[in-house]
């Protein structure tokens, strides 16, 4: 009955007892929400155009805010940094592929998946070769983000929402409809997703593969320097940022492999339901830390009942 | 040449379908047997048996068992090291629970539990394919590592919350633990390693391993022919995590001598991967040649500033090295997607017909 009881009850009480404090916690699991719905949107981009389960996005977003960081501490100034980094992953979407995907074209899922594998294991040992493997500091104060506060008090409570936390929702929200609106209207975008839809017959109206690939991972990029900035200022730059890019996992999962909506309302839920499990449910009963692993358990439930995610094509088998 | 299959005439079906149909391969074998069993242990250094022996024959055995699942029954896995993590956890406690057990009993035994828990994160794997499946392994990896750290019976309560391997004896020799000598944990594994070997070629070639194959080309059609798909991937799941956790079994208790759950974390799930795709999906011969690789290449990659006279920090050597195997995985797989287990056997296709191809 105890345990039925602070399994059952004692979580909600507590919501309503405090609901300033759930207001924080919900903030929270926003924020970082986004930010998973980030990582997945690169991923979601290049699965799309090219059936790639390009593993290396998480470590995409480290190596670009290292890059920036890096640029900046050898004394260019922050903006002109933004701008050389973005040049860097330009080459890096340029030789990833020349050197490694066109050798590929063809192969099985599994061969790229795991070629994306040693792309990642190769921009680690460079990364921490030519940046060093400690962590580093965002500039966040030189690129003009605002370091401070804006604080309410709801119910005669008290929620703190830093400033940079603002900034990076709605960077991330004016990045989504940027991306959106590039890929409905432009003609890139539209060829983009014709390549999504059928590769033959995008191929047969003469969309060049090799522009488009080199195209969806350059945006990739962009995105992963813009998760790059708004996690890095959070959290500082380093390789243990890693380990954000396994929690776009579960992301991709819930939302569906192949859907932006998924990408960005699958951030969102994980966000937000492991900050109120950990807080309400994982601490007090589990011993905290289940952060690591609910996002897992949470999207391996709802596959169950839609093996294809929430919003992913529905998976039509022929023999 | 050397290689002439001239001659060899097959008069049966069952001759035909032997496991050396040409002479050569048999001998081939049963020298490197002999090299296995009588002349490394009596050349090689306790180095040699630290650093390349004792890991390679581990890693192909855990390897062998990804291999079961993801290049024989075609359900791709990430949760490797997390069930190498219940092997090892599950030994411990078998042999702190009942000490007079012998050692290689409860090794094996081990296997078992790990079974159970594959089977039971196998479940999933009957609705759910391809990408989604890999992603829903990841759940057993992360969720398992973080029950080692939190779950304090498993570890006996103790401070470090780490495993600790006791000594272990078994007939009087010591197998286990901080004083049992390399050449008899060489053994060991050597022993269990052959045995897994030889349950799976036979397996791999018999009715499971067909069902399996037929399941993993296209479980549509294998459903209609009549295989029961639910038998086919639990079995898969089942028989390889028992491997694997074997494997892991003896990476703690035969080399490392002592384990902390992030041992058991997703880096070493890709090695596993690593090896049992670079080595070749579907093919035993592939677990061998991938784990020399990745766990040799290292070690050499280590020792070469040293014998040129390159003065490198170690922290550069340790990253260079990342970087290289990354690369060599890229390279290889765009030379030979099918690993080099397939790149062998073109070699020997070649040696067959060589010096005169015509």
């Amino acid at each position: 009955m105890d345990f039925l009881n602070s399994l059952l009850v004692q979580p909600f009480a507590d919501m309503f007892a405090a609901p300033d404090f759930l207001m924080q916690v919900l903030w929270e699991g926003l924020v970082s929400g986004i930010l998973y719905a980030l990582i997945a949107l690169g991923f979601v981009l290049i699965f799309r155009s090219s059936r790639i389960f390009n593993f290396a996005q998480g470590i995409m977003v480290v190596f670009a805010a290292l890059t920036l960081v890096g640029f900046h501490e050898m004394g260019v100034p922050a903006w002109i940094s933004v701008i050389l980094s973005l040049g860097v992953m330009f080459v890096l979407a340029v030789s990833i592929e020349r050197v490694v995907l066109r050798p590929l074209v063809g192969q099985p899922d599994i061969i790229l998946f795991m070629a994306t594998i040693g792309i990642t294991l190769f921009l680690i040992g460079f990364g921490e070769l030519i940046f060093g493997g400690e962590n580093k500091i965002m500039i966040t104060e030189e690129l003009g983000i605002p370091t401070g506060e804006f604080i309410f008090e709801p119910f005669g409570g008290f929620l703190l929402l830093e400033q940079k936390d603002v900034t990076a929702v709605v960077v991330a929200a004016v990045l989504v409809i940027a991306l959106l609106a590039f890929l409905n209207k432009t003609r890139m975008g539209r060829a983009i997703r014709a390549l999504g839809d059928d590769h033959q017959a995008a191929l047969s109206v003469g969309i060049s593969l090799q522009t488009i690939w080199v195209l969806v991972w350059f945006i990739a990029g962009i995105i992963a320097l813009v998760t790059g900035i708004a996690w890095g200022a959070r959290a500082g730059v380093s390789f243990a940022l890693e380990v954000i890019a396994y929690k776009a996992l579960p992301v991709l999962m819930l939302g569906g492999l192949e859907s932006i909506t998924g990408a960005i309302i699958g951030g969102l839920m994980i966000g937000l339901f492991e900050k109120l499990f950990e807080i309400y449910w994982g601490q007090p009963l589990l011993g905290g830390n289940t952060e690591t692993w609910f996002a897992f358990v949470l999207a391996l439930f709802v596959l169950l009942f839609r093996p294809q995610g929430l919003f992913g094509e529905r998976i039509i088998e022929r023999v | 040449m050397f290689y002439r299959t001239s001659g060899q005439f097959k008069t049966s079906y069952t001759a035909d379908m032997a496991l050396f149909p040409v002479r050569q391969d048999a001998i081939l074998l049963a020298i490197i047997l002999a090299f296995a069993w009588v002349i490394l242990p009596l050349t090689a250094s306790e180095f040699a048996f630290q650093t390349l022996l004792i890991p390679i024959l581990i890693y192909s055995l855990a390897a062998m068992g990804l291999n079961i699942l993801t290049g024989y029954a075609g359900q791709l896995s990430l949760g490797t090291a997390a069930f190498m993590g219940v092997g090892a956890y599950a030994c411990y406690k078998l042999v702190t629970i009942m000490p007079w057990m012998n050692p290689v009993v409860a090794i094996l035994l081990s296997g078992v539990f790990s079974a159970g828990v594959g089977v039971a994160f196998g479940i999933p794997s009957l609705r759910i394919k391809g990408f989604y499946l890999a992603i829903a392994t990841l759940a057993a990896q992360f969720f398992l590592v973080w029950l080692f750290e939190k779950w304090a019976w498993l570890y006996n309560y103790n401070a470090s919350g780490a495993i600790q391997v006791p000594t272990l004896q078994m007939f009087g020799v010591t197998v286990a633990g901080p004083t049992a000598s390399s050449h008899v944990q060489y053994y060991v594994v050597l022993g269990i390693v052959s045995l897994m070997t030889i349950l799976c070629i036979n397996l791999t070639r018999g009715t499971l391993g067909r069902t399996w194959k037929a399941t993993r080309d296209m479980d549509i059609a294998a459903e209609l022919i009549g295989i029961n798909l639910m038998k086919s991937k639990l079995t898969a799941f089942a028989i390889s995590s028992y491997i694997v956790g074997v494997s892991g079994a003896l990476f703690v208790f035969m080399w490392r001598g002592a384990a902390e759950p992030n041992l058991f974390d997703i880096p070493l799930s890709f090695r596993i991967l690593f090896i049992a795709i670079i080595g070749g999906l579907g093919s035993i011969l592939g677990n061998y040649l991938g784990a020399i690789l990745i766990v040799g290449l290292p070690v050499i990659l280590n020792t070469l500033p040293e014998t040129f006279g390159i003065p490198i920090s170690s922290a550069t050597v340790e990253h260079l090295n990342i970087m290289i195997v990354g690369a060599l995985i890229v390279f290889f797989l765009i030379i030979e997607p099918h690993g080099l287990a397939r790149l062998w056997a073109l070699i020997r296709e070649k040696l067959v017909i060589w010096p005169f191809p015509h």
